[in-house]
């Protein structure tokens, strides 16, 4: 079958979808880079020329740079650990044999099936909100002041409601691991004479540790660009700048595409710098 | 010290009885196999030994002390598992070593343990691989290896060679018989392989649905089986069964007799058949003889120089000191 003729042809086939694909990826970012050099304000004189890397420098310096990437950093670093820990807890939970167990996993995986906008917005109306929210009425029945969530503790709000969406997806990747673990590993480590805790620290953890690695892999690349749970929410208020949302500030509400642009190549060198890190940290796993 | 009893043992899975109470003494030393078709329970209750499973009703006693309630760590048994459950992670050290871990023993006697054990099991050069990286013999090794080091009151093994090829079986089996006399510990292993049972066991637990049909010695199930169960699981080839009017000669319902109890001539003899499939194994021949009344097809180990042709007439003689009888409820008379 594999002739040098076959090959050919399959190469030529091919070509369309991999143009295409390839397209898709390229325009956008060279559009990107051409805008990030030139001085673009839509509203304002439009596509005035070409600036060098004044782009650049201003976005940099602008007060709201580093604070954007901490912020960014926090959300995704934080939804990690709350994810990969409680999803650990739960698939080992789920695992266990129980009355009703096929409906409890589907109302588990249940949030991963609803909207970002939807859940953000029902978190902070019916949850977060400081007088009719249910956290409110919560506190209130303990005689607690209630929580300004959104605007006290605004980062820590948005970390829970995206944690809240992603713990499914972790659930559901480290449940089918625990279940692939075999049950004779963990009797001879019993017989072994290892308690529960040290069962689950050298017997299951390192068998997780390959999923662990996916979720992680998987979950910082779209953490990494999180939006409208922040923009239904805070609209980047109260400290819950992410670099997303800095540039989409810079090319929607302040008009400037060549800013925004080049804070968008910003925000590629900050994904692959973390996702040199991760590979770094975690990628190993996943050779052996 | 590793004497086990079982009084009055009993384990359902629900509404099942797998196991109806039973009583079992295994005496410290003794190399104990458990031996039946798949699905006789003896795995069940080889794990009920371990505490893997808890027992329905009934005591188990380690060295006098009842163990029923005692989890699986508290009860100084070590197991050797089909699957040999080692830990991918680990090293080969890393693996034996583990329980020596849990137990925190010093530093210094585990690794003097680890390297006796790995010295008389030949896992020296292998120490400091993965488990994935030996064969399945070697991972054996290392599992037995786990087992030795944490110095347990009695081995159980769990069907330990079946996932191994029939040429390294042969060999495991020697090592495990030769570490048993070494050792002088106890140990219980479970199998569905008679050949197996036969040539490792001091003493044959024989199981049928969960019931114990005869406990002893190899020889003494061979030589005496207490009823047709017994006397058709132990043996190979398996024995012949007669019925009829054959049986009624000897006062019995059925007559059993060994296929290496008969004797073939193609001139005279007890009783005339023919030859059907012949099977060569070089130093037997093994003949299966049609037309025996009461018998279709009648097995015959023949030497292996006896030439016969398919569809031959030949004459059997079965030795008559060597006919067990049994009556209608299948166990044995006389």
């Amino acid at each position: 079958m594999a002739t040098q003729h076959s090959r050919s042809a399959a190469r030529l086939m091919m070509a369309p979808a991999v143009i295409l694909l390839l397209g898709w990826m390229l325009v956008p970012l060279i559009m990107t880079l051409w805008f990030s050099f030139r001085k673009y304000l839509p509203l304002r004189g439009g596509d005035q020329g070409w600036v060098g890397l004044e782009n650049y420098a201003r976005f940099i310096s602008s007060s709201s740079f580093w604070p954007a990437v901490q912020t960014t950093l926090i959300i995704v670093g934080g939804v990690l650990i709350i994810t990969v820990a409680f999803g650990i807890v739960l698939a080992l939970l789920l695992d266990q044999p129980m009355w009703g167990q096929g409906v409890v996993r589907i109302l588990v995986i249940a949030p991963f099936f609803v909207m970002p906008t939807v859940s953000a917005l029902v978190w902070k109306n019916m949850f977060m909100d400081p007088v009719n929210g249910i956290l409110a009425h919560l506190w209130k029945f303990f005689g607690a002041e209630p929580v300004q969530w959104l605007s006290q503790e605004s980062l820590q709000s948005i970390v829970m409601i995206v944690s809240w969406q992603w713990l499914p997806f972790a659930t559901l990747i480290l449940l089918t691991a625990v279940q692939s673990l075999d049950s004779e590993q963990l009797e001879a480590a019993e017989m072994d004479g290892a308690p529960f805790l040290k069962r689950f620290w050298f017997i299951i953890l390192p068998h997780l540790s390959r999923a662990i690695t996916i979720v992680i892999l998987i979950q910082t690349i779209f953490l990494l660009s999180i939006f409208a749970e922040i923009f239904v929410t805070t609209g980047g208020a109260f400290g819950t700048r992410t670099l997303t949302y800095l540039i989409f500030q810079r090319v929607l509400e302040s008009q400037n595409v060549g800013l925004g642009s080049a804070g968008g190549v910003y925000a590629i060198i900050l994904a692959n710098i973390v996702a040199l890190f991760l590979m770094r940290i975690v990628g190993k796993n996943l050779d052996t | 010290m590793g004497r086990i009893q079982l009084n009055q043992v009993q384990k359902k899975f629900g509404d099942v009885e797998v196991i109806p109470p039973l009583d079992l003494e295994i005496n410290d030393g003794e190399f104990v196999v458990f031996v039946g078709p798949s699905g006789c329970g003896k795995s069940t209750l080889l794990r009920l030994i371990a505490g893997l499973e808890d027992t329905t009703a009934g005591h188990i006693e380690i060295d006098g002390d009842d163990a029923t309630m005692l989890p699986p760590a508290k009860r100084g048994l070590a197991m050797v598992f089909q699957s040999y459950a080692l830990y991918p992670h680990m090293s080969v050290r890393k693996n034996i070593a583990f329980p020596m871990r849990m137990a925190k023993i010093p530093q210094d006697e585990q690794d003097r343990r680890i390297s006796s054990a790995a010295k008389a099991l030949n896992l020296t050069d292998y120490l400091d691989r993965r488990p994935g990286q030996l064969s399945g013999g070697q991972r054996q090794r290392v599992a037995i290896g786990r087992a030795i080091v944490r110095e347990p009151a009695a081995f159980l093994f769990d069907e330990p060679l079946s996932n191994l090829d029939a040429a390294l079986r042969v060999g495991m089996r020697m090592e495990i018989s030769e570490l048993h006399k070494k050792l002088a510990t106890t140990m219980v292993y479970v199998t569905h392989d008679q050949v197996e049972a036969m040539t490792m066991a001091d003493k044959i637990v024989v199981l049928h649905a969960g019931v114990i049909e005869q406990v002893g010695s190899p020889l003494e199930l061979y030589r005496n089986p207490r009823n047709l169960f017994v006397a058709g699981f132990i043996g190979s080839p398996k024995m012949n069964f007669v019925e009829g009017s054959e049986a009624a000669k000897h006062n019995a319902q059925t007559i059993g007799i060994r296929p290496e109890h008969i004797d073939v001539s193609t001139t005279e003899g007890a009783w005339q058949g023919t030859v059907g499939v012949a099977e060569h194994l070089g130093s037997d021949t093994f003949i299966h003889i049609h037309g025996i009344p009461g018998c279709d097809p009648m097995t015959v180990r023949a030497s292996g120089d006896v030439m016969v042709n398919h569809g031959d007439t030949v004459y059997l003689t079965p030795h008559e000191e060597h006919i067990h009888k049994f009556d209608a409820q299948g166990l044995r008379i006389g």
